[in-house]
């Protein structure tokens, strides 16, 4: 008896994560078509924009500083045992083009942005005022889902942008501490191992971030319940579901991208 | 979108709706007749909220069929289902107010969506609609700002902001004072003298008394008596005298 008991357990948590799953594909897919159908929304967009990117952008610049200086830090510290110090500031540029900044920016930004969708959308649906936007003849699925998700999907790529070049320039507040280089010196050096088939794929992979991340988490807000309670789990959830859908994505794109630009050696 | 003379503004024609095991709406079935005042009363959970929810679109039946100015809804979706709503206005019951906007413009809300009017004239015919519910100086204020009472006043305003021909309220005195109560209801009477049909879901019966031409009472779902006030009044229903004879507000 316990043993079915576990079975039917562990066969309605499948259930349950198959359905969630299914559900939020389809929201997703559903924001994909809606967003290429009249109407567009532009004001709500923007308005988005600027609080999705312009807001954020402290936030990800200063880490992206951060995480250059201790990039360089770690850079040098393994480089110096074959003597290849010349070699800190293109090995940081590749590794917060490729992969440090658009990585780390999408996970800064679930917890910002995400957390920010998930519960401001909870708590518009407890309070019905989604179900007012429904009232008033307005489709709040596109006003409010589909504006966000195309936001971030503009935005993320210009935070990340932002990310890796506040990690180079951190890279080189570091290097100039430890070993006075010059800036031209630091800046070619960075610079000149690093091609379009670095930049652009790994930029172009956080649109799938921005969308993963604000499709989440309109979907958790557009289905929360339980009144204050559920819009708080709304907005940890967001975070975490965003978070983790991020770094699968992240697996999958990167394997696509090394498909489409082998890594050159040599 | 002024329904022909014989078609009742609203006709619920026998709805049912269920929510899991939980049946909430059992064959219910009445009709609203333009420009009059259907009051929907009952206890707590017993589906009144969820009917005005089918008139208004926000919920499908699961058997039966919602006519809105002789137009079946229950199939639209999308802008079909949008242009019947710009028809109406509803004030939820707990007002509902966006909260990242301006109190003057939750009110504007609509007109910028579904009018081509500049926007010194929204500006204008919102600040009237506000004046209409005595908060012409609080167009600048947020929803947050405001007391239960003004959030209600509106809630309203923002409903009747298109001038529409049918007006949903969802238990209009619901947590209010006596007098804040009393000056809703003699705002919804004015709404219904200007030809505006009503449909409103009410606990409080003396205010029902003053707004409505007819009647509904729904328990456990069904619709246990229709009819005009003298009807309620007289029926042997012990429910429904119970509730007549109270004096229960909000």
């Amino acid at each position: 008896m316990p043993l079915l008991t576990t079975v039917d357990r562990a066969g309605a948590g499948v259930l349950n994560f198959l359905e969630f799953t299914g559900a939020m594909a389809s929201f997703g897919g559903r924001a994909l078509v809606e967003a290429f159908r009249p109407p567009y929304e532009p004001g709500e967009i923007i308005r988005h924009i600027y609080s999705f990117g312009y807001r954020s952008a402290p936030l990800v610049g200063t880490a992206g500083l951060a995480i250059g200086v201790v990039l360089s830090m770690h850079t040098r510290a393994s480089l110096e045992r074959f003597g290849a110090e010349a070699m800190i500031p293109a090995g940081l540029a590749i590794a917060m083009i490729r992969e440090t900044g658009p990585l780390t920016a999408a996970l800064l930004v679930s917890g910002r942005v995400g957390a920010g969708i998930g519960a401001e959308l909870g708590a518009m649906k407890v309070s019905e005022q989604i179900d007012a936007l429904e009232a008033n003849a307005v489709d709040a699925f596109k006003y409010l889902a589909v504006t966000r998700i195309i936001a971030l999907m503009i935005v993320m790529p210009l935070l990340t942008i932002l990310m890796d070049f506040a990690g180079i320039f951190g890279g080189y507040l570091a290097e100039v501490a430890v070993s006075g280089i010059s800036a031209q010196m630091y800046f070619e050096r960075a610079f000149t191992y690093i091609s379009y088939s670095d930049l652009i794929p790994a930029t172009v992979k956080t649109v799938v971030f921005g969308f993963l991340i604000a499709g989440a988490a309109s979907y958790l807000g557009f289905t929360t319940s339980r009144g204050t309670e559920g819009v708080g789990e709304a907005s940890t959830r967001s975070v975490v579901l965003g978070s983790m859908l991020v770094i699968l994505g992240d697996v999958i794109l990167v394997k696509l991208i090394f498909f489409f630009y082998p890594p050159v050696s040599g | 979108m002024t329904p022909p003379a014989d078609q009742p503004a609203v006709r619920l024609d026998h709805v049912s709706k269920a929510f899991g095991s939980r049946t909430v709406l059992d064959d219910v079935s009445f009709e609203i007749e333009k420009g009059k005042a259907f009051c929907l009363l009952g206890r707590s959970g017993t589906g009144k909220s969820v009917t005005l929810r089918h008139i208004v679109g926000l919920v499908q039946p699961d058997r039966g069929k919602v006519f809105v100015e002789g137009r079946d809804i229950t199939p639209l979706r999308g802008r079909e289902l949008a242009d019947v709503r710009k028809h109406m206005g509803f004030l939820f019951q707990n007002s509902a107010l966006f909260d990242s906007m301006s109190v003057g413009d939750n009110v504007a809300f609509p007109m910028r969506r579904h009018t081509d009017w500049p926007e010194q004239k929204i500006r204008e015919q919102a600040q009237q609609k506000l004046a209409a519910v005595g908060l012409e100086k609080d167009y600048d204020k947020m929803p947050a700002d405001l007391s239960g009472g003004m959030k209600k006043r509106a809630g309203l305003a923002r409903a009747m902001a298109l001038d529409p021909a049918i007006l949903l309220v969802d238990e209009p005195s619901a947590g209010l004072d006596p007098i804040t109560a009393g000056e809703i209801d003699e705002l919804l009477l004015e709404t219904k003298r200007g030809g505006t049909t009503l449909a409103v879901v009410t606990h409080n019966i003396p205010s029902a008394r003053v707004i409505g031409d007819d009647f509904g009472v729904l328990h456990e779902g069904k619709l246990l008596a229709r009819g005009s006030l003298e009807d309620l009044d007289a029926s042997e229903e012990p429910l429904v005298q119970a509730f007549m004879r109270s004096q229960g507000g909000g």
